[in-house]
């Protein structure tokens, strides 16, 4: 695994990656923190939707559809 | 709390935060957990009471209460939002936190998803870190064994210091224990230790700080060590909250506030301040979590996601994901239209049998013929029109629907459509799309919490269209006439729209939908 930093909606299909930064401010950042999106969290992107957005993603054992304009705020390390 | 409650979902309270004890063997108990994990179907199986259940997060909206006896006690459970966190990010997380907080239960009974159990330790942590008196009760056993994930629930037991009973509350496994359990810990005082998180040694350096003060002016009516962290990372709301219940604000004592400005002085120097202390906290009840969640489970099949991943696959791929979708709503559609037909014929048929027997009574006993056209062409007829055609369709849609709802595909439609919907009603609150449980499925809710009104405003309109215009246009009249015609006419609509509101709105709430909020009666 090479460390490379990308948002998290890069993250190809069926690729683990573990969250570095969240972008997030306020009330958006909160609720990211309380989905176990915290620095050292390990995402997987699972599933395309039928237009590509949004994606879903398992993050720590529940599966999390995220819409692309929040995930691309999610910087993981892949 | 006087009154009786009817089985039926519309009589549950939904008084925020007023819980009346009828006498000194009450008991409250707070049930609560994240969205989705059963806390209805609990509380239905607990107080034999039909609040409606649904597969979609967020279907409390306010906190609902019922109750049940259990060996000579009264125990008053309060449904609460299904929440994440109970630090307050949103109305529901308002009313969960306050009512936890302050709401003085003398239980607080926190359901979690056994196949998803990580991310429950979330909000089992925080609630720990506000009362010790709590009963965790691990739901869906059946689904987690069935995923085969085995959960030690004395480990868990143990490490988070209070009770937990395992339950599948859709097929009544566990309940008993539960009771018992409820029973048992509400009648002890708690004595044991509970879980404290333990922060960076920086952020626990200065809650013994705060601590002796806020001990001072908290004494038992909050944990003293909560109410400290929560100052590290006070909000305005919070703030208010707390002073309310304590009478006292905290941030006017002087000690206290020196206290955060020494605080806050430490903070600098290690580049901690406003925007990352709440990262800081919950890192920490995270990584709490996930320890926890390492010691007590133990898949025995790593891939224990691997059939749905794939069903889903399916479902919601580019190629074949809208495809099914619109299928299986035709399918759906097709059962409802050509399913109804027959019933509706049958009732048609009876109901109009009876419409010509009442002619003949009416006629028989004398009255006038505008008598007549009023209460039997008018009012009966069409409330009989309205029953065969409508009463079947819906008879066969919304148990179908309760279908779709049970599986667990509707999360899928909106996964599917998200992109659509969005372009449709892209308003402020959309703007975070949580989780394809969450967020879209408002919409889906919408739809069915505005149906009846939906239905009797197209029908009415069409009546009134139907019954005025088309009437006065066709045939020339006298003026008299007019008016008769015209004032019937109102009068029969405003009685048909009552009348088949109060219909609709009986069956919709008796049979599969219940209105979470009262405010939705509104229509007249």
């Amino acid at each position: 695994m090479s460390n490379k930093h990308l948002s998290l909606n890069k993250l190809p299909i069926g690729k683990r990656g573990t969250v570095s930064t969240l972008l997030f401010q306020g009330n958006c950042r909160r609720r990211m923190l309380d989905l176990g999106l915290v620095k050292g969290t390990k995402v997987e992107a699972v599933q395309k939707s039928p237009s590509g957005d949004p994606i879903a993603y398992a993050i720590r054992g529940a599966i999390i559809a995220l819409r692309n304009e929040d995930a691309s705020k999610i910087i993981i390390e892949y | 709390m006087g009154l009786t409650y009817k089985s039926t979902g519309l009589s549950v309270n939904t008084n925020k935060l007023e819980i009346i004890k009828e006498s000194e063997n009450d008991y409250v108990v707070a049930v609560a957990g994240n969205p989705n994990v059963g806390k209805s179907t609990i509380f239905n199986a607990l107080t034999g009471m039909n609040q409606h259940t649904g597969n979609w997060p967020g279907k409390t909206v306010t906190n609902a209460q019922g109750k049940y006896s259990y060996k000579n006690k009264n125990f008053i459970l309060v449904d609460i939002p299904g929440t994440y966190s109970i630090m307050a990010n949103s109305v529901e997380e308002e009313i969960a936190r306050d009512f936890i907080c302050f709401g003085n239960p003398d239980l607080v009974l926190v359901v979690v998803d056994a196949t998803c159990l990580e991310r429950n330790l979330n909000l089992v942590l925080q609630i720990l870190e506000v009362t010790p008196n709590v009963v965790v009760c691990v739901n869906l056993l059946d689904e987690a064994k069935k995923k085969k994930i085995e959960i030690n629930l004395d480990i868990l037991s143990s490490h988070l210091g209070v009770p937990v009973v395992g339950t599948s509350a859709r097929s009544g496994i566990g309940l008993q224990e539960l009771k018992d359990e409820i029973f048992i810990s509400t009648m002890q005082n708690f004595e044991g230790e509970t879980l404290n998180i333990q922060y960076d040694n920086i952020i626990e350096a200065s809650i013994s700080k705060l601590l002796p003060y806020v001990n001072e002016i908290v004494k038992n009516k909050i944990s003293p060590r909560w109410a400290s962290i929560k100052l590290l990372d006070i909000d305005d709301t919070l703030n208010e909250s707390i002073s309310n219940y304590i009478g006292y604000n905290l941030l006017d004592n002087k000690n206290i506030v020196n206290s955060l400005h020494e605080i806050d002085n430490d903070f600098k120097n290690s580049n901690i301040n406003k925007d990352n202390i709440r990262d800081i906290l919950v890192e920490k009840i995270i990584e709490k979590s996930e320890l926890i969640y390492n010691s007590c489970v133990s898949l025995e099949n790593k891939n224990y996601n691997s059939k749905d991943r794939k069903l889903d696959k399916i479902l919601t791929s580019k190629l074949t994901g809208i495809p099914i979708m619109i299928l299986l709503l035709i399918l759906i559609f097709w059962i409802t239209i050509t399913g109804a037909n027959y019933p509706s014929e049958l009732l048609s048929n009876g109901l109009f049998f009876i419409q010509d027997k009442l002619i003949e009574v009416f006629n028989n006993i004398g009255f006038p013929k505008w008598v007549t056209d009023l209460l039997v062409m008018g009012i009966y007829r069409t409330l009989a029109w309205v029953v065969a055609v409508m009463l079947p369709p819906m008879a066969i849609f919304f148990p179908l629907f309760t279908l779709l709802e049970d599986s667990g595909y509707l999360p899928r439609i909106a996964f599917n459509m998200d992109k659509f919907f969005k372009k449709a009603c892209a308003h402020g609150k959309q703007a975070l799309t949580m989780c394809m449980d969450c967020k879209i499925l408002q919409n889906v809710n919408d739809i069915k919490y505005y149906f009846p009104n939906a239905i009797t405003f197209v029908f009415v309109s069409h009546h009134v269209i139907a019954d005025v215009i088309a009437p006065t246009s066709a045939i020339p009249l006298t003026t008299a006439f007019h008016i008769q015609l015209i004032s019937v006419t109102i009068l029969k609509n405003i009685l048909i729209t009552i009348l088949l509101h109060k219909l609709l709105f009986y069956f919709f709430s008796n049979n599969y939908f219940v209105f979470p909020d009262k405010r939705s009666c509104n229509f007249l």
